[in-house]
């Protein structure tokens, strides 16, 4: 609509304004100069913001520094961080955990997304509505999302242990979703999914809806069973957006933080610790600022190595 | 024009299929409502009835939650409160109810306060900010262009954590440490890049015949831009300034760990608010609630541009 009327309207702007003074004065800056005076304070930010910082943590990784003993000498290790990370059991514990993580949330959310999305593609009546409403919890704070369910966990009067209790006959109390080695990696996994499922199922919508009619119709003419059409149709056409859904995703629980400080804090023991929070427990609970720094820095270089091979076999996908 | 369609494509789904598919989504749509709505509820039980077992779901309905999480409250013996005056508001009478007396209003308000200056502050200046680079990437050959935007993406692949570390160090430094300054100027640079990304998109989409046609009239390079670019690209800039706007209104983790008083916002606040004897579960939840509104509100006006927002810009609809 705004497309169609919008140049009359500008037609009408052109005529009724003049150039002002102030404008003519400027008129000398070439596009160059305005293009970096568009540009520059963003990178500034950046710069001062993001790759600073980025430095910075380098810079310390190799030292002994300690932020809460600011005034103390520093001395520089080396690589005895990265050497000591490497060969550090708990961080490898961590990494697998993480990868746990991922794997079971991805898998997950990319069955039931991919599934959600391929029955709202039928559009059924009134598909625009619970589509908003399958959105939401994508929408809210993961700050939110974690203190409520751990209120929905808790094992006396939590709706979900009553609800599973309704189900299967067991004692509600009888077993707690946090507080247990077997059930809390469920508990955050279960989560994950409820919340970045209509994720996926988004991404996923905008596959389907990109495949065009008529490579259905031809396929019925050569009476291709529906499954067939699924499989040799709809899977691959829709699968750089489904690889699109598994970076975005990957990427996000590689760094998963929020849920699992919120709802088990890494707990009980150590089997929820994933990565960050191992990471924030050396940085900021036990202070050391070197050790943690270097493994930041081999997080970060894992999640940008890992993203980088990922995208160039996407564009690989996409030029097919 | 769809009925015409469909009614001739071949591949059209029959009407069972369809009435299946639709109530397939819809019990998924209501069973992932339902901890939502529990919420909701919660925040208008009595703190006994949000405890008890079995859940209650048919129960009376009461503010407390609300009066709770606005106030701090002291317990009294019933002497002392024989010999206070009659309380007067509903809330007073409330309260006393329970043998406990108003002492003070609680700190949710400043936490709201800081949520809505840190989420609007940053959300102005990365969308001010994005707008400017992305007219510059969109219609000016820029050295290094795609390295550039590349660049500006990767600052969000860094876990906050990692990054946590020295801001705080240099936050310490300049004094910025929970301050309502420094969480701004962190979540601009954070939105930043969503920022461009996504308005260059919308840019890109705009006609360069548009700022063409006017310069020939005229108008300098940033007159055009001004007249011609920006009315084009206002749905673009608001829809852009509502992510960032969530964006910021949700932030957890930098917020976690880098304020602790002055500067904090309500996401790492709400977990700590405690009451007599523990979490205060209809008050938490009454927080939630209030707190998760405004996200309601702007998920149903984004929803034509959330696929663009989720995917930064690389997906269109």
């Amino acid at each position: 609509m705004t497309e169609v009327t919008a140049p009359t309207v500008f037609a009408d702007r052109v005529a009724a304004a003049t150039p002002s003074t102030i404008g003519r004065s400027v008129r000398g800056l070439s596009d160059r100069v305005i293009a970096w005076l568009f540009i520059g304070p963003t990178i500034l930010l950046l710069l001062a913001i993001n790759i600073f910082p980025l430095i910075w943590t380098i810079y310390l990784s190799f030292t002994n520094y300690r932020a809460n003993r600011p005034n103390a000498e520093v001395k520089f290790v080396g690589l005895d961080w990265y050497q000591r990370i490497l060969g550090d059991a708990d961080v490898w514990a961590a990494m697998q955990t993480t990868a746990h993580f991922v794997i079971w949330t991805i898998s997950i959310e990319m069955v039931l997304g991919f599934g959600l999305a391929w029955l709202i593609d039928k559009k059924f009546r009134g598909h625009a509505l619970w589509t908003t409403v399958i959105l939401i919890p994508m929408m809210l704070s993961p700050a939110v999302v974690g203190n409520f369910w751990t209120f929905l966990y808790q094992p006396q009067s939590g709706l979900f242990n009553y609800a599973i209790s309704f189900v299967t006959g067991i004692e509600p109390s009888s077993f707690q979703m946090l507080g247990s080695v077997r059930l809390s990696p469920w508990a955050i996994i279960i989560v994950d999914v409820w919340m970045w499922t209509p994720y996926v199922m988004l991404i996923c919508l905008a596959g389907l809806r990109s495949i065009p009619d008529y490579i259905y119709e031809a396929a019925e003419v050569d009476r291709a069973s529906p499954w067939r059409q699924v499989w040799s149709i709809t899977l691959p056409m829709a699968l750089p957006f489904i690889m699109l859904a598994v970076l975005f995703r990957g990427i996000e629980n590689f760094k998963m933080f929020d849920m699992v400080n919120l709802l088990t804090g890494g707990g009980p023991g150590s089997i929820t610790e994933v990565a960050s929070i191992t990471l924030k427990r050396q940085a900021f609970e036990s202070w050391r600022t070197g050790y943690s720094s270097a493994f930041a820095i081999i997080l970060f270089v894992t999640v940008f190595g890992l993203a980088n091979i990922y995208v160039k076999a996407l564009n690989r996908v996409k030029q097919r | 024009m769809s009925g015409l369609t469909q009614a001739h494509s071949v591949v059209a789904p029959s009407n069972l299929s369809r009435r299946i598919a639709g109530a397939l989504v819809i019990v998924y749509a209501v069973i992932t409502m339902i901890p939502l709505v529990w919420i909701v509820l919660t925040s208008f039980k009595t703190p006994p009835d949000s405890i008890s077992y079995p859940p209650k779901v048919v129960f009376t309905p009461s503010l407390e939650g609300y009066v709770n999480l606005f106030t701090t409250r002291t317990r009294q013996s019933p002497e002392v409160l024989k010999q206070l005056p009659e309380p007067t508001t509903w809330y007073d009478k409330l309260v006393r109810s329970r043998n406990m007396v108003i002492a003070g209003p609680s700190n949710v308000i400043p936490r709201f306060v800081n949520s809505i200056i840190i989420a609007f502050g940053s959300t102005f200046l990365a969308v001010v900010l994005g707008t400017l680079a992305a007219y510059g990437f969109s219609r000016f050959r820029v050295p290094l262009k795609e390295d550039l935007l590349f660049f500006i993406l990767s600052t969000r692949m860094m876990p906050p954590i990692a990054v946590a570390i020295p801001i705080y160090l240099m936050y310490r430094e300049l004094g910025l440490s929970d301050t309502r300054l420094g969480m701004i100027l962190l979540y601009t640079a954070v939105n930043v890049s969503l920022a461009v990304w996504l308005l260059k998109g919308f840019i890109d989409e705009i006609p360069r015949e548009y700022e063409e046609a006017a310069m020939i009239d005229g108008y300098t390079r940033l007159q055009a831009f001004r007249k011609a670019v920006l009315p084009q690209a206002a749905t673009g800039i608001a829809a852009t300034a509502i992510f960032c706007l969530i964006f910021a209104w949700n932030e957890y983790a930098f917020a976690v760990l880098l304020t602790s008083g002055t500067a904090q916002t309500m996401p790492p606040f709400i977990p700590f608010i405690i009451g007599e004897g523990g979490q205060d579960w209809p008050a938490v939840a009454a927080a939630t609630t209030l707190f998760v509104i405004p996200i309601f509100v702007f998920t149903i006006l984004l929803r034509k541009h959330l696929l663009r927002g989720i995917t930064f810009g690389a997906v269109r609809k």
